[in-house]
């Protein structure tokens, strides 16, 4: 404080019980009373109803208050509430402190003495360090409108429908050749049973269809510069081979390939169906646009394929060899990242035979099976075409198993249902479903698994313990055997089979750090996108205008998705709306005068925010990505990095308050 | 003769380096010589304590004071000093921070006794004496001056006016400063005489660090082959240029030495040594204990590492309770 002397306001909150309970406020008043500086001390139940803080209100009015301290809840709650009471009285929200002593003392100490005396540190503390506040202004940036959603399954699709028809511009970027995600693959959908694509495909064809939606399919988001509201946004489109502006999807290419069979293994089929070099990728594809694999397409292998493609597609001249990749930059106000789950690696668990027991499956591979527009055109059938009498399920793969993921993947008690009425409707085959805990909570899940136990599926609850084809009776001869204690039986059960379906956990994608590191967010520790808080702020990141929707947050099923895409897009509208943002003033600076440029700080920001200027060779922190986490300002040797609320002096002083008892 | 302004230049706990730097100042210090006129320095002209003290109170114009304070007898003479003196200059690391000497903090009077006079291997075993304040000869009582428990900075016993920084300071920047105090345009009281930035700014090798600056390992310099090309600290040497005030032009990187730190911190600085341990510690990038393990093996006295001038003047300025001998 230069000139004026401290005129401090001090405002001791019972808090209900929850703070006089403990602390002696009467005392702590009495004993704030005789603060240097402090002009005025008031007890009150609630600080923050209105009467409270018309109180500070008057009080700024009439006694000529030029610094505040409120003691009660943590900053978190309310620091926003007093800081607006005292601006409505006109004094900078800035010149209020407040002392947190619920949390970390009324909540925490048993006491009652002990909390009154650290009541008493606290705010001298507090009334110490307000001395050096400094009014402080808030600064306003300009937002850009437009949204990109990163991942194009349902939840990047519905929250680019939500955002675009709330008229945002939304570029929506999606690796593969189609958008759709693992929800294009599947038949059915729980718990209703209706047909995935019949509710999908009209979505997929909204955003394919609206003004406001670029669809970038085949492309990847590869670098993300900026800051909140104005994020640079660099896509790199992998070559199709094929115009997307000039293709009709007519499919005559594929038809007139030198192939004149399928014979490589087709990503999105799981390499159970086939695909020519050309190809698109299932019937309902969004875009409709053929895609040509150059590494098995004999002109690429070549150069001197008779390119019956080229002659089929004619006129329209969609086929283009010679495509590059490209790049396109983008300027948005908001990102939606929405890429999804990977399915785990049924591989991993060698005791249940995943890719040496041709009979054992994971259970996409058999959405696939079952989907009328799959490899057997709905039949579910095992890889010699027979039909199976007797399908074993087993739950938990690579979910609820310290060895591989401890958390539930929440969707595959629910999946495995499914699938053991479709294999039923499609095979009329035996099922046998081995569980841990059945786990059906959500809207007519636990009547669907009551229809199911109608129709007279067997369960068995237990760890499966291996799949093996070693016959122990004559039974088993020939089958698989699922072998699993049964502990409501209490004894081991073997039980022969023709197929087992593996009903593999939802885990991150692989790439989740590579995404993670380029747009500053945090991974929880399974590898799911953190969000800002699990209860308050569930699509939102730590990272400011990065939002998250979809089973990249954590497994989840189509109706949770799409509810979190539709509050991730009301995030982003939200956002971009107002056309600014407001910068909170307590960030990082760097006193260019004591800068030695010794580029310490630079590497340490999370966000990137501080750049060398190789002219005076000093640091400089840019104020719209700072968000003042303080790393720089530890770590800079010459103290040239300080930060506003923060500044050394104000937490000297602090410190000695909190001693000064 | 007369009207010439009076000098004095007085040492303490210190290895006689700043004396040195003194008369390194070659022709120089004719000029200086030419200027004023020295009262008092014991190293070099035969005055007497005595004659100091029958100087009149502030007849000496300026008092440059080397070493930290360690005995009672470096404590009289530097309040008799004071009170001569219109000026008090912090001469070189060790008034200024308590330099080499006050390492000694990290033990007492007690300890460092017993090492020297009875555990050391090179003391005769069953040697029983100690230095003692009073020893009685047939003569009369012999004095000698106490040796303190703890080794204090000079500004810890007197008021300082300026500090010369470093071990020692180079002579350009006494000279700059006998010129500034001869000619009067006096900074603030308590300045530091050197430079306001950090050693990096007038480093030649600072243009040189990688992108990111983030070390891999540490190294020790008698190991190493320094690369004189490229930022020391970023070949994995701990050069304190980032945390230590500059003014000596870099000469010990031009050496390929790392800085070891002898200016002190910047003014916005109070704790040299935790200063350098969190810039350090912020830039290691590992991921394992074991690499951290591996680093911090290459760092085998970190006291004396980070803290090498100015344990004395840091939060913690001493052990509190003795440590054994290793
Ligand atoms: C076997 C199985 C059956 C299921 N059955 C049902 C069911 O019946 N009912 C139900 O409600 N739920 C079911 N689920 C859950 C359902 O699959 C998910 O809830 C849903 O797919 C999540 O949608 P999403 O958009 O978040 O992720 P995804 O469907 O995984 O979509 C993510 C999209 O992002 C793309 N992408 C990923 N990374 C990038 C990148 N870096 N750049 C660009 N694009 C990228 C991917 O290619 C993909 O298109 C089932 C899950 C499994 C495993
Ligand atoms: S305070 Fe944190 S976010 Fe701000 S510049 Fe420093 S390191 Fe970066
Ligand atoms: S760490 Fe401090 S002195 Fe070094 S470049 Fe950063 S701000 Fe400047
Ligand atoms: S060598 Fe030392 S002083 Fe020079 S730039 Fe590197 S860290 Fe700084």
């Amino acid at each position: 404080m230069t000139n004026e002397e401290a005129r401090i306001g001090v405002y001791v909150c019972d808090c209900g019980f929850n703070i006089a309970g403990v602390v002696n406020v009467p005392q702590v008043v009495g004993y704030a009373r005789g603060l240097k500086g402090v002009v005025i001390c008031r007890e009150y139940k609630y600080m923050c109803s209105s009467p409270g803080q018309e109180s500070i209100q008057k009080d700024i009015q009439d006694l000529n208050l030029n610094r505040v301290v409120v003691a009660s809840c943590s900053p978190h709650l309310h620091e926003a509430t007093f800081r607006r009471a005292a601006e409505q009285a006109g004094m900078n929200p800035f010149l209020v402190h407040m002392v947190n002593i619920r949390e970390h003392v009324s909540w925490v100490t048993k006491d009652k003495k002990e909390a009154t005396e650290k009541a008493k540190s606290l705010i001298a503390a507090g009334v110490a360090r307000v001395v050096r506040h400094s009014p402080l202004e808030r600064r306003q940036v300009p937002v850009r409108s437009d949204v990109l959603i990163i991942g194009g399954g349902i939840a990047g699709i519905q929250a680019a429908l939500t955002a675009a028809d709330a008229g945002r511009h939304v570029y929506l970027v999606e690796r593969e050749p189609s958008i759709g995600g693992h929800m294009a693959k599947f038949d059915k959908t729980f718990p209703t049973l209706d047909c995935a694509a019949c509710i999908l495909t009209p979505k997929m064809t909204a955003v394919k269809n609206h003004p406001d939606i670029t669809l970038l399919s085949y492309s990847e988001v590869v670098a993300v510069d900026g800051y909140v509201g104005n994020f640079k946004v660099k896509v790199k489109r992998k070559p199709r081979y094929v115009d997307e502006t000039k293709c009709v999807g007519c499919f005559e290419c594929i038809e007139e390939c030198v192939y004149k069979t399928a014979k490589f293994p087709s990503e999105f089929e799981l390499g159970l169906g086939m695909r020519k070099p050309i190809y698109i990728p299932f019937p309902q594809a969004i875009p409709l646009v053929a895609v040509i694999d150059p590494e098995t397409c004999i002109e690429f292998k070549t150069r001197q394929c008779k390119k019956t493609c080229v002659a089929a597609c004619g006129d329209r001249g969609a086929i283009d060899f010679n495509q590059k990749e490209a790049t396109v930059d983008l300027e948005v106000g908001a990102i939606i990242v929405s890429t999804g789950f990977h399915v785990f690696d049924a591989a991993r668990m060698t005791n249940y035979g995943y890719g040496v027991l041709p009979g054992v499956y994971h259970a996409l591979e058999v959405e696939r099976l079952a989907a009328s527009n799959g490899p057997t055109g709905g039949e579910i059938v095992l890889r010699d075409g027979r039909k199976p009498a007797a399908v074993g399920i087993v739950h938990c793969v690579g979910s609820r198993d310290e060895h591989y993921n401890p958390y539930c993947s929440k969707v595959c008690c629910m999946y495995s249902l499914k699938l053991a009425h479709l294999v039923k409707e499609r095979t009329g085959a035996e099922v046998y479903n081995f569980y841990i805990d059945m786990r059906t909570p959500g809207k007519g899940y636990e009547e669907f698994y009551h229809r199911l136990l109608a129709e007279n599926l067997h369960l068995v609850r237990g760890k499966v313990a291996e799949v093996t084809r070693i016959a122990e009776a004559a039974k088993e001869e020939g089958k698989l055997v699922i072998v699993a204690e049964d502990t409501l039986l209490g004894g081991i059960r073997r039980v022969p089979v023709d197929m087992v379906i593996l009903s593999v956990a939802m885990e991150p994608q692989p790439d989740r750090e590579e995404v993670r590191r380029m747009l500053n967010m945090s991974c929880s520790s399974e590898g799911f996108f953190l969000e800002k808080h699990p209860k308050l702020a569930p699509v939102s990141t730590m990272s400011d205008g990065i939002f998250i929707a979809g089973a990249c947050q954590g497994p989840k099923d189509i109706p949770e998705t799409v509810a979190q895409a539709g509050a991730a897009a009301a995030e982003a509208i939200a956002l971009t709306s107002k056309g600014f943002i407001t910068l909170e003033p307590n960030l990082a600076y760097i006193e260019e005068q004591l800068c030695s440029g010794c580029q310490v700080c630079i590497p340490l920001c999370p966000y990137d925010a501080i750049e060398l200027d190789r002219e005076k060779m000093v640091a400089r922190i840019s104020d719209v990505l700072c968000k003042g986490c303080g790393v720089c300002v530890a770590a800079c040797p010459s103290g040239a990095a300080a930060q506003r609320m923060f500044e050394d002096d104000q937490i000297m002083l602090e410190l000695a308050g909190v001693l000064s008892r | 003769m007369a009207d010439k302004p009076k000098v004095a230049f007085y040492w303490c706990a210190s290895c006689g380096g700043c004396e040195e730097a003194v008369v390194d100042l070659a022709e120089g210090i004719l000029d200086v010589i030419a200027a004023v006129d020295i009262v008092f320095w014991p190293v070099a002209l035969d005055f007497k304590v005595r004659d100091v003290k029958e100087l009149p109170d502030e007849s000496i114009t300026v008092s440059f004071i080397n070493g930290a304070v360690r005995l009672s007898e470096q404590e009289e003479m530097a309040r008799l000093l004071r009170r001569k003196s219109k000026f008090v200059i912090a001469f070189g690391s060790c008034s200024h921070m308590g330099g080499v000497p006050g390492l000694a903090n990290l033990w007492d009077r007690a300890s460092i006794f017993a090492w020297y006079y009875h555990d050391a291997p090179s003391v005769a075993p069953g040697n029983v004496r100690e230095p003692r304040e009073h020893v009685r000869v047939p003569e009369g009582t012999l004095e000698l001056p106490a040796f303190w428990d703890t080794v204090k900075t000079l500004d810890q016993v007197i008021d300082v006016d300026y500090y010369l920084p470093g071990c020692p300071p180079t002579p350009k920047l006494l000279a700059d400063a006998v010129g500034v105090l001869l000619r009067g345009d006096l900074p603030p009281k308590g300045s530091v005489l050197a430079g306001t930035r950090a050693l990096c700014h007038e480093c030649p090798l600072n243009e040189s660090k990688p992108e990111k600056l983030l070390l891999k390992d540490i190294r020790r310099v008698h190991l190493t082959k320094v690369d004189p090309e490229k930022c020391l600290l970023a070949q994995g040497l701990l050069c304190l240029g980032p945390v230590t005030r500059g003014g000596c032009e870099a000469l010990c990187v031009k050496g390929n030495m790392p800085c070891t730190g002898c200016f002190g911190p910047t003014d916005e600085v109070r704790d040299q040594g935790a200063k350098g341990i969190a810039y350090v510690s912020s830039i290691l990038d590992f991921d394992e204990e074991a690499d951290i393990e591996r680093a911090l093996a290459n760092v085998p006295d970190p006291v004396g590492t980070f803290y090498r001038y100015s344990l004395p003047r840091a939060y913690l300025m001493r052990t509190r309770k003795v440590m054994p001998h290793a």
